[in-house]
């Protein structure tokens, strides 16, 4: 048995791994919209500062 | 002093502008949305963006019909006890900053645990606790901070459209099969005997074969249901030899494998149907938010207030409404059934209806007609009819609207396809004959390279490349166009069909000529003085027209309902209004609209109102005249008559007084004498001939407001520009064209290979993708070319 085999199995499963991976980012709408996570990606610094602040807030009520 | 922009919205703010922590506003709404976000510490909005904002509107009672729980069914997608989800419209939705605020609702209603923004289709998803708000707080939330979402009949649909992914699996699926296949079959192309190679080539090619299953039978499948389609219907479309390809690729190299007699074209094979499959997606891809489909649903509310007998007020479904029920109306609503007026004063305007922005007067006792939006104060009428038998209404059950345009339209590739696929079968045929008697062995060999050769890949992305990057270019020109085959028929046109109010004419500006005896400075004076103080529609058009004067104060003014307005300054009274008011003579047959004038009860003069055209329409008209034919269809009477034709050339066609149905039979007429028919039009007036049309172009000056279903929008400063969009389209076609014959030099090399029997696997692999690729490439160039020259 050459080792070969094994590599071969072990490239096949990487590949589908990363397959089914695709198949469920497709199946969660991740390609519905292409446009606002590119803008959304550019807000992360202030949401998180707001977002403490928040969090302090609306556990009280 | 100095005009500054609202902080808020931006707008100008006029004289007195609001003052709030250093900023100024041009409205109390404007500060309030900013209290708003300052109080919560949302004031980030204004940081990304300048001035993102807009006014809220006034929304009292709008939203009542939202405590309803049948309606709130149909609004939500997902209902429970402890969770709510709306996806809900906001035509407002613009920039950066947008998407920050919707998706920090959170801060402004905890009980909103999640927001999204789809910034391409304009909708933000909201996730909201229901035992603590409701969707009705969620919505005069939004409204509050100047977000109002766009409820219409239209979300009043029982099934939810489900996105269609299909194309993007079956993508992956012939991505993920092409890229590991090429991995599989790169040693075999430089086979030296390599004993390794030899030793494990089998098992590569199994496995390659697997990959290629999923590719043919999933990712390929369309082509054979279309080809089966096609050649049912005795017609030889582009997807037949493609699906002959597809097939005798697929069966030559599992035969080549399983006898061992080659490697076999699992490669070519994943590679051309992925090219194909990129073709599609890019021709697929389209403007998310606009629609191309609107009815009158769209445009209608999904519920009403109704007035019952003992006086109580009660929100009830549109499709509820029958004869004789009493309505109530409120400011910025829109009428759903034909009906007459009660009580209130309307002041209706049907700009969405007719193009017309001018705002109609109507006094209770008279009709109006469903489609019309109220813009003074809130008025009672009685319904005469349902919603599906209004006036307007009636018109979508016309068959035209069931009917997709596409159909029995030959398009350019499917016409070519029909010679090539002979032309191929023809070569093949006769090699084989020519192999069979000299070296029967390689006949079958020759038979099947001649079709995998000939698989006409090249062709077939020609046309979904040229438009989909054309169509691209185009809305970059503000002229969004539904798909590529509306580029294809834009190609054919020769008859072109033009509405007047609203398309020619420009919706903001009227321009009104004076004719009598001059008035002096002081009338001037008080006239313009006057004329600030009312708020009829006439009134406020003439107000803008007239120069600027100074502010002076009224000693007396008193406005007659559908009479006119008096007004008395020193020792000037002024009377402004209809002839028999003013005490002119009255015209037999006035057409336009005239606003009379005295002073002192001498009879002055009058203003005569007319349209006022685009820029550059008479322009557009005399480079179009010399290759199409030019026809005006207009729903207004003639007085435009004589101020038309001063302005166009001479041979076009004028035709006044047409009704909906009419537009739609004219057109449909032209058709039936082969005249191809492209329809510029924008009201829902014209929604019917926009549908019969061969291409159907909506003119819009704002394109987020809502246009009716159309082939094309057009951006109403761009009309100008539509002899230049014409002759793109038909540079597309010759661009189409040259590409054509490109392929076909690759197919003649292709051929030569496979006719002589030496057609090997790396050749087709080679050639197939160059073929694609190369077409992919002078496609885009050309295109982007065409497209400089268009600015």
């Amino acid at each position: 048995m050459s080792v070969i085999y094994i590599v071969l199995t072990v490239s096949v499963i990487v590949g589908v791994g990363f397959f089914i991976v695709f198949l469920l980012a497709v199946k969660s709408g991740q390609y519905d919209d292409s446009y606002t996570p590119s803008v959304r990606v550019l807000f992360e610094d202030e949401l998180v500062k707001d977002k403490t602040k928040q969090s302090i807030k609306s556990k009280t009520d | 002093m100095k005009d500054s922009t609202c902080f808020h919205c931006g707008d100008k703010c006029g004289e007195n502008p609001i003052r709030f922590q250093e900023k100024s506003f041009c409205c109390n709404g404007c500060k309030t949305v900013f209290e708003i976000f300052s109080e919560n510490d949302l004031t980030c909005y204004y940081d990304l963006q300048n001035a993102p904002g807009s006014v809220p509107k006034e929304i009292e009672g709008k939203y009542d019909f939202l405590s309803q729980d049948n309606i709130v069914d149909k609004l939500t997608e997902f209902r429970s006890e402890s969770v709510e989800i709306a996806t809900l419209y906001i035509p407002h939705i613009h920039c950066s900053s947008c998407i920050w605020i919707l998706e920090n609702l959170n801060k402004l209603n905890p009980n909103i645990s999640d927001s999204i923004v789809n910034f391409g289709k304009k909708t933000v998803r909201v996730t909201y606790d229901p035992a603590k708000t409701s969707l009705k707080e969620v919505v005069l939330l939004l409204s509050s901070i100047g977000y109002e979402p766009y409820i219409s009949l239209d979300d009043f649909k029982s099934v939810q459209k489900q996105v269609n992914r299909s194309l993007i699996y079956k993508l992956g699926v012939a991505g993920f099969g092409f890229g590991n296949i090429m991995f599989l079959s790169f040693p075999e192309y430089f086979e030296v005997n390599e004993f390794w190679l030899e030793q494990y080539k089998h098992m590569f090619r199994w496995i390659m074969f697997a990959l290629s299953v999923p590719i043919v039978f999933y990712s390929a499948q369309d082509y054979f249901v279309s080809a089966y389609k096609g050649l049912k219907a005795r017609l030889l479309n582009i997807d037949v030899p493609i699906a002959l390809g597809i097939s005798v690729l697929f069966i030559r190299s599992t035969a080549e494998i399983a006898f061992d007699l080659g490697s076999g074209f699992f490669d070519s094979l994943a590679g051309l149907v992925f090219f194909l499959l990129v073709g599609k997606f890019f021709q697929q891809k389209t403007y998310a938010f606009l629609s191309f489909e609107r009815d009158y649903k769209s445009y209608f509310p999904i519920a009403i207030t109704k007035i019952n007998k003992d006086g109580s007020e009660e929100s009830i479904q549109v499709y509820d409404i029958k004869k004789g029920d009493r309505l109530l109306i409120r400011n910025e609503e829109l009428i759903p059934v034909d009906g007459v007026l009660i009580n209130g004063r309307g002041k209706i305007d049907y700009s969405f209806v007719t193009g017309e922005s001018q705002a109609v007067t109507k006094k209770s006792g008279d009709k109006v007609f469903a489609g019309g939006k109220q813009t003074n104060g809130i008025i009672e009428l009685e319904a005469l009819k349902s919603v599906e038998q209004s006036y307007l209404t009636q018109l979508w059950s016309n068959d035209v609207f069931n009917k997709e345009k596409d159909e029995g339209f030959t398009n350019i590739t499917n016409a070519i396809s029909k010679h090539f696929t002979l032309i191929v079968l023809g070569i093949a045929l006769v090699s084989t004959t020519y192999w069979l008697l000299t070296d029967a062995s390689k006949a079958m060999n020759v038979f099947t390279a001649v079709l995998i050769i000939a698989c006409p890949c090249a062709i077939a992305l020609s046309a979904p490349f040229t438009f989909g990057n054309l169509l691209r270019i185009f809305g970059k020109l503000k002229f969004y166009i539904k798909n590529a085959s509306v580029i294809e028929r834009l190609a054919h046109i020769n008859t072109i069909v033009f509405d007047k109010t609203g398309t020619l004419t420009s919706n903001k500006k009227s321009q009104a000529v004076y004719d009598g005896e001059e008035l002096n400075t002081t009338e001037a004076l008080v006239l313009k003085n006057t004329l600030r103080g009312s708020n009829h529609p006439l009134s406020r058009t003439l107000y803008d027209i007239l120069e600027e004067h100074d502010i002076i104060t009224l000693d007396t003014f008193e406005e007659y309902v559908g009479k006119g307005i008096e007004a008395k300054h020193n020792n000037t009274a002024l009377k402004i209004g209809s002839a028999d008011f003013v005490g002119g003579e009255r015209e037999q047959n006035a057409l336009n609209t005239t606003v009379h004038i005295s002073s002192n009860n001498n009879y002055k003069g009058k203003y005569t109102f007319y349209n006022s055209y685009r820029k550059g329409v008479a322009k557009l008209f005399n480079t179009l005249k010399n290759h199409f034919d030019l026809v005006i269809l207009s729903g207004d009477n003639e007085g435009e008559r004589n101020n038309l034709k001063k302005l166009l050339p001479g041979k076009t066609k004028l035709i006044f007084n047409q009704k909906p149905e009419d537009k739609l039979d004219y057109i449909q007429y032209h058709q039936s004498e082969g005249a191809k028919v492209l329809m510029v039009g924008d009201g829902l007036n014209d929604a019917g001939a926009l549908a019969q049309s061969d291409v159907g172009i909506a003119i819009s000056e704002d394109i987020n407001v809502f246009s009716p279903a159309c082939d094309a929008i057009l951006d109403a400063s761009k009309l100008k520009y539509l002899d230049r969009y014409l002759g793109a389209a038909k540079t597309a076609i010759k661009i189409i064209k040259w590409s054509f014959a490109l392929s076909f030099i690759y197919n003649v090399v292709g051929l030569y290979f496979a006719v002589t029997g030496q057609l090997a696997p790396v050749i087709a692999a080679i050639l197939m993708p160059l073929s694609s690729i190369s077409i992919v490439i002078f496609t885009t160039v050309c295109t982007n070319i065409l497209g400089r020259r268009l600015k």
